[in-house]
């Protein structure tokens, strides 16, 4: 025998691994349960949290649009609204864009371009939010108010400066009312949605373009050897093949609008009111928690709560449809 | 037979125009942004940030804030990264294919994109309310609350960056090392990690750069302090929170002091993100 | 496959007269996800010789090598059954202790796998875990493998470099070296030129030579040129059996079996 250990000293040795072995394994599993943990508590303390408002007011929590401190009256309609159509917009704005990108990006531009363009844009998703809201309060607000506002309101609205009515206004149902605002200040429900669709363009888009690479070239390329063109490859092979993961990723941009706080509460006008016009302010979810918490006590906290719970429960199934929905591109490419 | 074919070329033609278009906008709002961060942040710079602190208002600086953001980034950090890097390792070592590793994958994967500021009222309620109710009274708002707050936010990031690193490594590794007689547990902390540890230091990197500039959840956990504030068991300021603050104050001394803090996150976000960049594209997995 | 009395019939071994052999395989079936990988394996490999398993590509001479010491253990869902004995005792008993197991069954990879440290300490990094040696004890232990590896003069000035630096025929006797670090009874090679160029091959062949005075070794290739040149005994596998296990020079000149006559002259595989 080469070696001269004793069998009883390797024996205890093994045991002893043994030992460590299982340590070792219930450490990691316990910091891995945390990622559950930190889920389930999300939803469990603002749940618990929101217990008084729940209680209070019920279903009618859901669809009251008053939110009267005085009275201590809350619903959460206002909030509610604001972040549905603000996140809306956002992804009417960046979806189109977010595939116009990502097909440049994989198909168009000439190769030696594709990184760096590929890289500044996701520059864009490592800006934090409150560079956005900064940005959206102090130059892209006051441009709109300039620049775009007086035209939609003139041309679009039903409430023009010089009172005349447009041929829009007058002939298209609803539009003249979402376009119609005698407020003077850029921040609104439109300006939020923008600043919003800004945020996630980066995230749509390179999600669209990390599952446009993961179609095979042969396919592709079997296309073009039809006298295919590019757009007709990208239409007809290039978005079918990818639909579930590309849906994925717009629900993946829809989840981060719906959460996000700072971007929209500096543009958004904090205001407790239901107005049809996106050129009014409004005010979301976040925002009115990001507001009112610190100050509030009683069953205004516990409203506040509550409608965080809503949030976190509405962005919870957004995202797991996200994810769902990016994992069946994934199981198709057999990873 | 013609039109057809002059009608598939203009579209065609139409439709890389556009995805052309949609890119320079993409890249134009950009650009826009960090012109005006740039722009309007350089020229508010001034010594007396770094030197005073917000007490003074309008004359002060962002001293006190710079270094609550440091104390209450390096605590997130703190945390997240031993309890990240483990439940990665756990994830790619241990529970590969098992379905409570896949489901927490999966669930890693959404906390990844949860709402901040919800995360800041769960802190808010584990430590900040009980906090309270131990010290009779007043609400006991603390730089380590808001780190907590940042940790699990910053532990997604890590938890699957190492995940995925970690599964980068080829399995030849692991079989020599199991070959040699090392148990698991050894072959995993003095071998795999070592052997992805610049994809996880990346990852570090990235969680880093993603919390530094949160602001929601320090709202309920930190709250602010206009004082100099070092032991994290007070309120702690931090530049994303008196920007926020700054913003929406009239005047314009605010809203210039508001904007060089803004310079200086964007800064430290890119100078990040850029060094995480060149760590990965220097050094991949140490294995091919 | 239609000659099933190869399954049944255990292949005797020519060498194997009075000695006591160092591996006894017997009746050794290996299933992955319900595939049936190796069907009936009986084998008897002698001490101190070089055994080669040859066979076409999926023939299961990897599978078998990598059961010998249970590296197969770390993946779900395979299961070994039947008995291999090393000095006659079962090493695929739950009760044989990996420690024990892999100190005295060594093994190297296709592909060099230097762990990311320095030279040092991959050859000390596998004994710190099963012996505790003062340092100068340690120093030594780790230059005579570099030494038996043939490695030794080559890395002496840099031993603290960090080991990805070597070249892929110093980094695979690197993995030698590591091995036989632990001085294990048996060394088991799997495929440990696929991956290097004709000079470094021909390193290592030489090696193998050096190296069997003191180790057992069991060698997969898929070079047959390879097997006859460093064998003492040739295995010639195909689908999940053995088909034939003799003196190399027999097998490489008169086998008994018509299959392996035709894989060593090329007429498939």
């Amino acid at each position: 025998m080469p070696v001269a250990t004793p069998t009883d000293i390797l024996e205890q040795r093994s045991r002893r691994d043994v030992r460590h072995e299982r340590l070792f394994r219930w450490l990691l599993k316990g910091c891995a349960l945390i990622v559950l943990a930190a889920l389930l508590g999300a939803a469990g303390a603002t749940l618990w949290g929101g217990r008084d408002a729940f209680a209070t007011f019920g279903w009618h929590f859901l669809v009251s649009s008053s939110w009267d401190p005085g009275n201590d009256v809350y619903g959460a309609l206002v909030p509610v609204y604001g972040t549905i159509v603000t996140s809306f917009i956002a992804l009417l704005i960046a979806v189109p864009i977010s595939f116009g990108i990502a097909l440049y990006l994989s198909e168009v531009a000439p190769t030696w371009l594709r990184t760096p363009v590929a890289s500044a844009i996701e520059l864009l998703a490592g800006i934090p939010s409150i560079i956005y809201g900064m940005w959206g309060l102090f130059v892209f607000a006051p441009f709109f108010a300039n620049h775009i506002k007086p035209w939609l309101t003139n041309n679009l609205g039903n409430k023009p400066d010089d009172g005349k009515l447009s041929w829009v206004a007058e002939h298209v149902p609803f539009v003249g009312k979402l376009f119609g605002s005698d407020y003077p200040f850029g921040a609104s429900i439109l300006v939020a949605g923008i600043v919003l669709a800004i945020m996630v363009i980066p995230f749509i888009s390179s999600v669209m373009r990390e599952v446009f690479q993961t179609v095979p070239t042969r396919l592709k390329e079997s296309a073009y050897a039809l006298g295919s063109s590019t757009w007709e490859v990208s239409w007809d092979i290039v978005l079918p093949y990818t639909r579930s993961a590309v849906i994925g990723g717009i629900f993946l941009g829809l989840g981060r609008a719906l959460g996000e706080t700072m971007a929209v509460t500096f543009v958004l006008g904090n205001a407790m009111q239901l107005s049809a016009s996106l050129l009014d302010p409004g005010t979301s979810i976040a925002s009115t928690i990001a507001n009112q918490f610190s100050e509030a006590s009683g069953l205004q906290k516990s409203s506040l709560m509550a409608l965080a719970f809503l949030l976190f429960v509405v962005t919870f199934i957004v995202l797991l449809i996200a994810r769902l929905m990016l994992r069946r591109l994934a199981s198709k490419e057999g990873r | 037979m013609n039109t057809l074919y002059l009608r598939r070329r203009i579209t065609n033609a139409l439709a890389m125009t556009l995805s052309m278009l949609a890119t320079l906008v993409g890249l134009a709002f950009l650009a826009w942004i960090l012109w005006e961060t740039l722009r309007q942040g350089i020229s508010a710079l001034d010594l007396k940030l770094f030197t005073k602190i917000t007490a003074y208002g309008e004359d002060g600086g962002l001293a006190n804030a710079m270094v609550g953001s440091l104390v209450i980034n390096f605590i997130g950090i703190a945390i997240a990264t031993p309890i990240g890097v483990l439940a990665g390792t756990w994830l790619a070592e241990y529970a590969n294919r098992t379905k409570l590793g896949e489901s927490i994958r999966f669930l890693n994967d959404i906390l990844l994109s949860a709402p901040s500021i919800v995360m800041g009222l769960f802190v808010y309620t584990i430590i900040v309310l009980p906090s309270t109710a131990l010290t009779h009274g007043s609400t006991t708002f603390s730089g380590f609350a808001g780190g907590v707050a940042l940790a699990l936010i910053a532990l997604p990031v890590i938890v699957r960056t190492t995940d995925e690193m970690l599964r980068l490594v080829p399995s030849t590794l692991r079989e020599a090392a199991l070959s040699l007689g090392v148990p698991q547990w050894k072959l995993t902390l003095q071998i795999l990690i070592r052997a992805a540890r610049s994809g996880i230091i990346t990852g570090v990197l990235l969680a880093l750069a993603r919390i530094s500039g949160e602001t929601a959840p320090l709202l309920f956990t930190a709250f602010g302090n206009n004082y100099m504030a070092i032991n994290p068991i007070e309120k702690m300021s931090s530049l994303p929170q008196i920007i926020y603050q700054y913003a929406n104050d009239p005047g314009d001394a605010m809203h210039a002091l508001a904007w060089a803090g803004a310079f200086v996150i964007t800064m430290f976000v890119l100078l990040l993100s850029l060094g995480s960049r060149l760590i990965l594209s220097r050094t991949k997995v140490s294995h091919d | 496959m239609t000659d099933s009395a190869i399954a049944t019939n255990p292949t005797p071994v020519a060498a194997a007269a009075a000695v006591p052999p160092k591996l006894a395989v017997r009746d050794l079936h290996f299933y992955y996800n319900g595939f049936h990988a190796l069907k009936g394996i009986d084998m008897d490999i002698p001490s101190m010789q070089v055994t080669a398993i040859i066979g076409p590509s999926g023939c299961g001479k990897s599978t078998l090598l990598r059961i010998f010491n249970r590296i197969y253990a770390i993946y779900p869902k395979l299961e070994a059954k039947g008995s291999i004995e090393l000095d006659g005792e079962n090493i695929l008993d739950p009760s044989y202790s990996m420690n024990r197991l892999r100190s005295k069954i060594g093994m190297v990879f296709q592909k060099p796998v230097p762990f990311p440290m320095t030279i040092f300490e991959n050859v000390a990094y596998g004994i710190r875990h099963h012996e505790k040696l003062p340092k100068a004890e340690m120093e030594n232990r780790v230059e005579q493998a570099l030494r038996s590896s043939a490695l030794w003069n080559e890395v002496k000035d840099k031993l603290k470099q960090n080991a990805l630096g070597l070249s892929g025929g110093q980094q695979q006797r690197l993995c030698i070296a590591r091995a036989i670090a632990l001085k294990p009874e048996v060394l088991l090679l799997d495929e440990p030129t696929s991956a290097l160029d004709p000079i470094a091959t021909g390193r290592i062949e030489q090696l193998v030579e050096e190296l069997k005075s003191q180790f057992t070794i069991v060698i997969v290739t898929h070079n047959m040129q390879q097997a006859a040149r460093v064998s003492d005994l040739t295995a010639f596998m195909y689908l999940g059996e053995l088909i034939e296990f003799a003196q190399t020079e027999k097998i490489f000149t008169k086998p008994d079996k018509k299959q392996t006559e035709d894989y060593i002259t090329g007429r498939f595989g």
